[in-house]
């Protein structure tokens, strides 16, 4: 299948190695990826901070960007769940039918990374390899809005040599929500605390998850903290092979 | 935050008060406990539900046609109620409603001079008009007899909670004050001794009272009956010995008819504390007309009160704030919520539902920090019964804050919205986002820090953003973006492929 990747804005300029990871997993299934040059972001941090005009011709731009798209795939929950709730309310605003038809046809082709390969390509076992100790935060987009489920889990639970421990407080929120870390810097940090003591209780090496802008949030605390505990992207474990790169 | 009441007109911003409400960790703490308890019991007996997700679908549909036609339904309560022997009062705001129950409580003493007590059902809607301030104005005195407002006025506190308002305060807290205000030094500090105290104080008023003050759960339109639920019993004693009953109701209260009460009171107590059934299910429709007087109050009252409950369902958007049923579920799931309790909020309706009712209650002129008091996790969606969905109109609420901020001169005020304004420049263009990209990893450079593993991080971050390493440090921009290594690999790529294909036309040469 050819593939178009939507890396989204804060994964471009802070988590490459996630984009390369899902390149090289969908490489590895035998897909080719695509990268249409023109793409920024999709709005959602503005959209839901209530820069709602502001968001508004990212619409566009996404939609013009992706049109052709066979499938799209991006490694970010909250940036699909900002495309599936949102788009099509923008579009209606937009009072604009050719961009109204063309959200509609796009809209079933895009998928989230762990949503492509446990729905779309029916996949668990991706071929991969990583001997650690690894806890899954379910992120709230994902669980709430996606309802990806137990999807993740199930694409761990096949990598070879992983040791999964279930984190105790699983569905509840790390506390990022984009601009709330910093509006309500407090409340934001206190959340954060119950989810790392979450992420500790474990004794994970890593903490995975299908967002990096939680796992970013929650990684910030357990370096403060010196706790040698790393955030990984799903998409850089199931990338990983026996003796191979990463 | 005892004492003076929560009122969103003077309240500090939602993160000054969280700020300072975080520091009591014994208040944190019982928060904590009760949201769980009740999260726990709830989930229980939904999950007993086979059907929870239908009957969720019927009550938001329920919801939903009412508010649609709610002229309609309101006009029919009010006949029917009125052929009932009820009188209802229409209020356009809360100074309306105070005036007109302050009038009705002075007229209630028939035979007597005017009364100087009331007692009260536990009534979010008299909280939020601070009917029992401008009562005491009046030279009236209002008992509240619900256990846990009882517990808030003889502490001189505030609700937090709009189902247990007194959430807030543990066993040892409540004997405290009980031994204090009911002045009774011994009291001992079980449940028991603390219900038998608060009965005996409380049956004294219910005997000698002879006008009650309620709220309503529900006002029936087919009827014109009016429904009240609660798990003490406190409330059926207002409902049935006073000689006057007044009832205070929102508009946004009317179902069509008694069948709807068959949706709605599945949702509300399994949603609230977590119960199969209300221990205490009173519907009553006027007064009892029979010649020898029969049973219950001999004149009855409803003041359907507006304070800008019409303005909300002038708006598309967020009408749907509306249909809440105030069962507080949002509430216990909100970790947010779970964090502050309720007092942060600065007004009787905290938590998620308080975070898009009371900025609307305010004709968004107040409490505008509410709508961001939320990482719209989505926990409060989940479990409301009539399906709000609260996040969508958090977002709708946050536009609208941002057109206030927005406009005029107040943006120049405003470095967020500039900042946010310039990013959205940045995003419409691919070059340009490029540049700020390579941009941000020039301006990160001073703050950068190597860790022991040589990785850089950033441990302190200037203004605003300062906010992000009071306890995260942040890292570093990798030196290649995304973009970057997936234009070098395909170029590469291309290169390799050009270079097989010169390869190959020199083998042909030779």
């Amino acid at each position: 299948m050819r593939v178009s990747l939507f890396i989204t804005c804060y994964n471009d300029t802070l988590f490459p190695d996630t984009g390369k990871a899902v390149v090289r997993v969908l490489e590895r299934l035998g897909h080719t990826v695509e990268f249409p040059a023109g793409q920024t972001c999709c709005g959602q941090m503005h959209w839901n901070t209530g820069y709602q005009e502001e968001a508004m011709p990212l619409l566009s731009r996404f939609v013009e960007q992706f049109k052709h798209a066979e499938a799209v795939v991006s490694p970010s929950t909250s940036c699909i769940a900002m495309m599936r709730d949102h788009y099509p309310i923008m579009a209606e605003r937009s009072k604009d039918k050719k961009l109204q038809a063309a959200v509609a046809e796009l809209l079933p082709k895009v998928w989230e990374f762990s949503e492509f390969l446990t729905q779309k390509l029916g996949l668990e076992d991706v071929g991969a390899y990583y001997p650690h100790r690894v806890t899954y935060h379910a992120s709230c987009h994902g669980l709430r809005s996606l309802h990806i489920g137990d999807g993740p889990m199930r694409l761990l639970r096949a990598v070879k040599g992983i040791d999964l421990v279930e984190i105790e407080n699983l569905e509840q929120c790390c506390g990022f929500g984009g601009t709330f870390a910093i509006k309500n810097a407090e409340v934001s940090s206190a959340m954060l605390s119950e989810k790392v003591r979450g992420v500790l209780n474990t004794r994970a090496e890593a903490v995975t998850g299908c967002d990096n802008s939680c796992l970013m949030h929650i990684g910030g605390a357990l370096h403060r903290q010196r706790t040698g505990v790393k955030p990984v992207h799903l998409a850089e474990i199931l990338a990983s092979e026996e003796g191979g790169q990463q | 935050m005892s004492g003076a009441a929560l009122d969103p007109r003077t309240a500090p911003k939602f993160q000054v008060a969280a700020k300072a409400l975080m520091g009591d960790s014994q208040l944190r703490k019982n928060v904590r406990h009760a949201t769980k308890v009740i999260q726990t019991k709830r989930a229980k007996v939904v999950a007993e539900m086979p059907d929870w997700q239908e009957l969720r679908e019927s009550g938001k549909q329920i919801r939903k046609h009412t508010m649609r036609h709610l002229d309609f339904y309101l006009e029919q309560f009010e006949r029917n109620c009125t052929a009932a022997g009820g009188v209802v009062h229409w209020a356009r705001d809360a100074e309306d409603a105070r005036r007109i129950v302050v009038g009705l409580v002075k007229a209630s003493g028939a035979n007597s001079a005017s009364p100087t007590e009331v007692i009260k059902i536990k009534s979010m809607t008299t909280e939020e008009i601070q009917l029992n301030k401008a009562l005491e104005a009046a030279g009236i005195h209002a008992y509240e007899t619900d256990l846990a407002e009882l517990i808030i006025q003889l502490g001189h506190d505030q609700p937090s909670h709009i189902v247990v308002p007194a959430l807030h305060k543990n066993r040892s807290q409540i004997r405290e004050i009980f031994q204090r205000e009911m002045n009774l030094p011994d009291l001992g500090g079980t449940p028991q001794d603390l219900a038998d105290a608060a009965r005996k104080f409380l049956r004294e008023k219910f005997l000698r009272v002879k006008t009650a003050v309620s709220g309503a759960n529900f006002l029936v339109a087919e009827t014109g009956s009016v429904c009240i639920v609660e798990s003490e019993g406190n409330g059926r004693m207002c409902l049935t010995l006073p000689e006057t009953l007044i009832s205070v109701a929102g508009i946004d209260k009317v179902v069509p008819t008694f069948q709807d009460l068959e949706v709605m009171l599945q949702l509300l107590p399994r949603s609230a504390t977590g119960e199969r059934m209300n221990p205490y299910n009173s519907i009553w429709t006027g007064v009892d007309k029979t010649s020898n007087g029969g049973d219950g109050p001999r004149a009855f009252h409803v003041v359907l009160m507006d304070n800008a409950r019409t303005e909300i369902l002038a708006d598309e958007e967020s009408r749907q704030t509306l249909h809440c049923i105030r069962c507080g579920a949002c509430q216990n799931a909100c970790p947010v919520y779970q964090q502050t309790g309720g007092h942060a909020y600065g007004s009787v309706y905290a938590g998620p539902i308080g975070a898009i009712l009371t900025p609307q209650l305010m004709e968004m002129h107040h409490a505008q920090s509410l709508p961001y008091a939320s990482s719209l996790c989505g926990a409060c969606y989940e479990v409301c019964p009539v399906k709000i969905n609260i996040p969508e109109v958090l977002i709708h609420l946050r536009n609208k804050v941002v057109k206030q901020q927005s406009s005029g001169f107040n943006i120049l005020a405003n470095p967020e919205v500039m900042a946010l304004k310039a990013v959205a420049m940045v995003f419409r263009s691919e070059p340009v986002f490029r540049a700020a990209q390579k941009l941000g990893r020039l301006g990160e450079l001073p703050l950068s820090r190597k860790d022991g593993q040589g990785e850089g991080w950033i441990e302190w971050l200037p203004g605003m953003l300062g906010g992000w390493t009071q306890v995260r440090d942040l890292h570093v921009m990798p030196k290649q973006t995304f973009r970057e290594w997936f234009e070098k690999r395909s170029k590469d790529a291309a290169g390799r492929r050009a270079g097989d294909k010169a390869g190959k036309g020199s083998d042909d040469g030779r």
